[in-house]
């Protein structure tokens, strides 16, 4: 970017500059129906191109699934959406007023997007109800947190959360000393604390028992119309069970959307799945 | 209110401090009241050793909370330690004015000595108290925020931070080697004679001084409990197990860093204003990475993340180099040695951590069966 | 043999120029000389007879004089005996004439025997008259005949005659000595001997000087020479000659040119040769600027040099096994102590202690090194900070284990006269063979450990391990014998540095420690697991130091440059030469 370009985008009116603002203030807009919106993104990595010219948009409220074979791009679009990897072209927008690429990991999560990883990853020192605890919403500032105190009603919220997550009777426990799948649902419940506009969910079912699988659908279908929640999943049935709307990643870019059933008649994704 | 909830809990940390308390007012009753020659009278050097092991004991709490709870390796905390002990003997240096050598009113000893003329502008203001003991703080907790402002921002972590905290103290050991700084070059600051007005030399000033560094250690200790109990503590040991993971749900890690790093050096600065007027001399040597690098090695074996565990890391290793370099004094590098190398093979949990096995084993079975 | 450029040599030499010259003058001496010019023998110079180094000459001459002189040679050292016998004389008129037939007689030992006349060594044994040389051995001396060297033990005082010299003698042996220096078959010793009379502007000495020159056949000692009579020549009466010696002194690098040529471009009486002088002083200033900088970019080298060997076997078990070996300057500092301990072993062969040196320090660090991974770091794997401490208490129990087993004051390890000396490139630029024989050992160094990496089986091994040790070991690669090895050949690099190192600087329990940290700067400065990046992160901050020591002083270039790369690395953390992918992110 030339300097003239930089002074220009740094002049532009309808934007504050980065230091001037918190983004504490900021409130994602929806307006315009859609919470999500990615243009043009592309990333490599070595001459790699793991993101190839992605346009991918969620509706606010929306419950979106994504699938696609290994290497589509999938977790590498989940990167570029909390700030974990920057991509080499292309925008994201939380909103319509939020620039993500401008954005740090942490500023990216205090707006409202909040992802569950792949590889669970809890605090493996802290007990279950700490866990919970850091992740709970607030501000997350170094000195309001120096002297933050748990209020009734986030205790209570707490308590909901360990009901739904299944995990009162361990509130106590180091979260190093759970199972897999109870590690699993503890980072859902962490999720459920930052209580965010975003949920990012990648591969929640793994290491599920069915019945847990069921509760899963069950939470994430529930989640849904006031949260937008987008799942990246490899067990069939299980997005089949919640998806209303799935998109297919391959090599990097969009290969279909639509309806379960629309996606499954698509030829060019028949061909990927199976012509491997 | 706070630092009661802060304190439940931390057995270790009640022990120590009610041990710290009584020995508080034992020492100066032993030497002051107790008359010479009586079995029980603790001589003035004892005080003062003593005072010098609970200076100590502050650093190793400070490189405790870095170390322990955040998981960043500081081998540069032996600079904040001597620069807080720079400030105090700027001070102390000023309070001998004409009593020098050249009897100069103003210029140190050392200054009149290279020939200069006036006073370096970095030297004012340290004849006031107040300002020398700001400078105490604010030095080291300057260095430590625009250090860390730059590496944490950058994302340097583990072993590089280490590294380069280590140069830093190096470099910084190099440049108050050298004259033209202004501090004293190779010899230091010393032949100080009195603070505040006491006599450094004097029983009553030495017990003072102990009681001083006490309560310094106490109050930094139940600081730093403060900070370990409170959520930022929690939040500070999520950043040591996972620190991508805390960054995505929201936290600003560089920043949570940034405080407590600032905060300890600023502690450790005050154990090195402490240590100075005891030991009456402070000289680049205490920059030294060796320095640093064995300050960690208390906090290791006294058990890390427990803060208790620093200071009795602290006195124990350097009772046993007081005891070695009387003793045997070759014997003292391989004991060590051996204690780096023990210590990190057989007890990562430290002196702690032992005890809290023990006191499992003995607890009725059934509980911790991991 | 390499010549000194210090200033402080050429005052010594101009002094002893001057105590010559006080011989060549002498008026006998030149009496003497004239009867030595054979019969027949045309005179050189005409203008300016030069008589004593006439005879001698002839040994530079064509082929056929000196086959002449080579059949004639076994002869005169009957005369030389004959001839000398008469030095011990009583009358000094015949001690002066037999000097000067001494000077005469082309014989190799005669420029020897005259000197120690002059010393006071030649003296005479009272019971058979023979000449001997002394050399005092307690309270006697011990005496070797002066024209055969034969031993001939020892001898109280009572036992020996000294040869008495008066002034006259002294003056007339030391241009003697002059005569046949300037004159001797040696270049070598013409040279010096040039040298030293550069600067001297007593008439006889030129005179002299401009007799060589036209018959001096050696291109070094040319030069020497129309240097010495160029300097002579600025202080001429007439203009045009100081002018063409300005032009002659053009570009020549020696003090003593800038020191004579100084005053003539302030104060010369013509114009012209003040401006001449003016542009000369100015040329060679700019070439001894382009040489002072080519010097302080050799010092640069070397000093990245010692970086490079220092660092490149961290760059091995840190970059490439991620291990922090807080003790690979105590493994530098064990292979210095086995060139110590080597040269003791065989002090009678100081000269080869280097080359078994270098195998002994990569067997002793290497299998030290071995040791230390398999009894502690490879129960810390995976856990750097804890290995970190640990090596740390490896270093202060290895820095301990050599105080209190050999010394805990630094011992001296010899430079072989191989690495001593410099190389004279000319008169401003001369460096050292040591640094130079560093430098490129540590590139042999370099490339060796290339090769080991890139074409071995182990250097296969080990790069598959250090890029994916689960799948390594799937492959069937013993991963702990190769760990064993890989920190095993760090080590031991670290150990053939040390023998380096020993040449150059102290050896002593502490060296070790002035190397952890510059090491590490190096590996991380270059980029962690590349070995490119090492060697040229080393060249690097070796350069950058040097060339910042004139104006920051050598303590604060050495704390800029580590204040640099504390930037650096906030702002690359990956080094110069990051790996990429995403294989450098786990």
């Amino acid at each position: 970017m030339t300097a003239l370009q930089e002074f220009r985008e740094a002049m532009r009116r309808d934007r504050q500059w980065s230091f001037m603002y918190s983004v504490r203030d900021l409130e994602v807009d929806v307006s315009q129906g859609a919470i999500l919106y990615l243009e043009d993104l592309s990333v490599s990595f070595d001459g790699f191109k793991a993101i190839d010219g992605l346009n991918f948009y969620v509706e606010a409220g929306e419950l979106r699934c994504v699938i696609g074979p290994n290497g589509a791009g999938k977790t590498t679009m989940m990167d570029i959406i909390t700030g974990k990897t920057r991509p080499d072209s292309g925008s994201a927008f939380f909103g319509r007023n939020i620039d993500l690429l401008r954005l740090s990991e942490s500023q990216i999560a205090e707006v409202g997007i909040g992802r569950k990883f792949q590889k669970p990853t809890v605090f493996e020192h802290h007990s279950v109800l700490e866990n919970l605890e850091l992740a709970m919403a607030g501000d997350k500032r170094v000195f309001p947190t120096l002297f933050a105190r748990l209020s009734g009603q986030q205790r209570d919220r707490i308590d909901e959360v360990l009901g739904i997550i299944g995990l009162k009777a361990q509130a106590g426990r180091e979260a190093g000393a759970l199972s897999h799948g109870q590690k699993q649902w503890l980072e859902i419940g962490m999720l459920l604390m930052q209580d965010p506009h975003l949920l990012l969910v990648d591969e929640p079912v793994a290491g599920m028992t069915h019945q847990e699988m069921d509760r899963t659908a069950e939470l994430l279908t529930s989640l849904a119309g006031k949260h937008s929640v987008v799942v990246v999943e490899h067990d069939m049935d299980f997005v089949r069970s919640i998806a209303k709307r799935v998109t297919v990643l391959h090599q990097g870019r969009v290969l279909a959307e639509g309806s379960m059933d629309e996606v499954q008649n698509d030829p060019r994704v028949v061909e990927v799945y199976l012509g491997e | 209110m706070g630092l009661i909830r802060a304190m439940r809990g931390d057995t270790g940390g009640q022990v120590m401090l009610a041990v710290l308390a009584v020995v508080t007012v034992l020492v100066p009753v032993l030497n002051l009241m107790v008359p010479e020659g009586h079995p029980w009278h603790l001589s003035s050097y004892t005080v003062t050793l003593l005072g010098k092991y609970l200076t100590y004991a502050l650093l190793a709490v400070a490189v405790d909370l870095v170390w322990g709870y955040l998981g960043i390796l500081s081998l540069g905390h032996g600079a904040f330690f001597a620069l807080g002990g720079y400030a105090m003997g700027m001070y102390l240096m000023r309070q001998i004015g004409e009593r020098g050598v050249y009897g100069h009113p103003e210029l140190p000893d050392f200054m009149v000595f290279l020939n200069w003329k006036e006073l370096p502008w970095f030297w004012h203001g340290f004849d006031m108290f107040w300002f020398a003991a700001l400078m105490v703080v604010l030095v080291p907790g300057l260095l430590a925020f625009v250090f860390g402002y730059l590496a944490f921002r950058s994302r340097v972590t583990g072993v590089y931070l280490s590294i380069i905290t280590q140069a830093l103290t190096f470099a910084l050991m190099l440049a108050f080697f050298r004259n033209e700084m202004g501090f004293g070059g190779n010899n230091g600051l010393t032949d100080f004679k009195d603070i505040l007005g006491f006599d450094l030399k004097s029983n009553a000033t030495r017990a003072g001084l102990f009681v001083a560094s006490a309560i310094a250690l106490a109050l930094g200790y139940l600081a730093c409990r403060y900070i370990v109990a409170s959520r930022l503590g929690r939040v500070a040991v999520a950043i040591r197990d996972a620190e991508p993971r805390t960054r995505f749900i929201g936290y600003r890690v560089e920043r949570v860093k940034l405080f407590i790093f600032t905060f300890s050096a600023m502690l450790a600065g005050i154990a090195g204003a402490l240590y100075v007027p005891q030991v009456g001399i402070i000289n680049p040597g205490e920059f030294s990475p060796l320095n640093s690098i064995e300050l960690v090695i208390w906090v290791a074996v006294g058990g890390r993340a427990t803060l208790y565990g620093a200071v009795v890391g602290a006195i124990l290793v350097n009772y046993g180099k007081t005891y070695f370099t009387g003793v045997m004094p070759e014997a003292w590098l391989f004991a060590l040695g051996g204690l780096f190398v023990l210590v990190t093979l057989f007890l990562p949990r430290g002196i702690a951590g032992l005890l809290a096995l023990i006191r499992r084993r003995r607890a009725p079975a059934g509980e911790g069966a991991q | 043999m390499p010549v000194s450029t210090d200033p402080r040599d050429w005052g010594r030499r101009g002094f002893a120029a001057l105590l010559l010259i006080g011989g060549l003058c002498s008026a006998p001496m030149l009496a003497v000389a004239e009867e030595a010019i054979p019969p027949g023998e045309p005179v050189v110079e005409a203008t300016l007879p030069d008589p004593i180094e006439a005879p001698i000459s002839e040994m530079e001459g064509t082929p056929s004089e000196s086959d002449t002189l080579e059949a004639v040679a076994p002869a005169p050292a009957k005369d030389l005996a004959s001839i000398a016998a008469r030095l011990a004389d009583r009358s000094f008129s015949v001690k002066e004439a037999a000097v000067a037939e001494v000077a005469r007689s082309g014989d190799p030992r005669a420029a020897a025997l005259l000197k120690a006349l002059l010393a006071g060594d030649l003296q005479q044994r009272r019971e058979d008259e023979r000449l001997v040389l002394v050399t005092p051995a307690g309270p006697d001396w011990r005496l070797t005949d002066a024209l055969t060297d034969e031993p001939l033990g020892e001898a109280a005082a009572r036992d020996l005659k000294k040869i008495t010299l008066n002034n006259r003698m002294r003056s007339a042996l030391r241009s003697a000595i002059a005569g046949l220096t300037l004159n001797h078959p040696d270049a070598e010793v013409r040279l010096r001997a040039v040298q030293e009379m550069t600067g001297v502007s007593d008439d006889d000495v030129v005179a002299g000087l401009r007799a060589r020159l036209a018959e001096e056949g050696d291109g070094g000692v040319r030069a020497a020479l129309e240097l010495a009579l160029a300097i002579v020549d600025l202080a001429d009466a007439d203009a045009t000659v100081r002018a063409t010696a300005v032009d002659a002194l053009a570009g020549r690098l020696e003090p003593e040119v800038r020191n004579r040529l100084a005053p003539l471009a302030a104060g010369d009486s013509d114009p012209e040769v003040r401006a001449a002088a003016a542009d000369a002083l100015q040329g060679i200033a700019t070439r001894l600027k382009t040489y002072a900088a080519m010097e302080t970019l050799f010092f640069g080298l070397s000093l990245g040099s010692v970086l490079v060997l220092a660092a490149i076997g961290l760059a091995i078990t840190f970059g490439v096994m991620g291990v922090i070996n807080m003790a690979h300057g105590e493994l530098i500092m064990l292979g210095a102590y086995t060139t110590y301990l080597v040269q003791l072993a065989m002090p009678n062969a100081i000269e080869f202690s280097l080359l078994v040196a270098i195998p002994a320090a990569f067997l002793v660090s290497g299998s030290v090194g071995v040791l230390i991974e398999r009894s502690v770091i490879r129960y810390l794997y995976g856990r750097p900070l804890e290995t970190l401490l640990a090596t740390f208490g490896i270093s202060l129990i290895l820095q301990q284990l050599v105080r209190t087993t050999i010394s805990a004051q630094n011992v001296v390890v010899e430079n072989p006269s191989w690495m001593s000396g410099s190389l004279v490139i000319n008169p401003a630029l001369s460096l050292t063979y040591n640094r130079l024989y560093v430098l490129i050992f540590a590139l042999a160094v370099f490339a060796a450990l290339l090769l080991i990496l890139k074409r071995t089986a182990l250097g296969l091994q080990v790069r598959a391990v250090s890029q994916n040790r689960a799948m390594a070991r799937a492959m069937g690669v013993r991963s702990a014998r190769v760990d064993a090895l890989t920190f095993g050949l760090g080590s031991g690099i670290a150990g053939v540095a040390g023998v380096a190192l020993s040449q150059l600087t102290n050896v002593g329990p502490n060296m070790g420690q002035a190397y952890i940290i510059d090491s590490f700067m190096v590996v991380v400065f270059g980029g962690v697991g590349n070995l490119w990046g090492t060697l040229v992160a080393g060249l690097t901050l070796g350069v950058a130091n040097k060339l910042m020591e004139p104006w920051a002083g050598a303590v604060l270039a050495k704390i800029l440059v580590l204040v640099f790369i504390i930037m650096f690395i906030q702002k690359r953390p990956r080094g110069l030469f990051p790996q990429r992918g995403r294989a450098a992110d786990a």
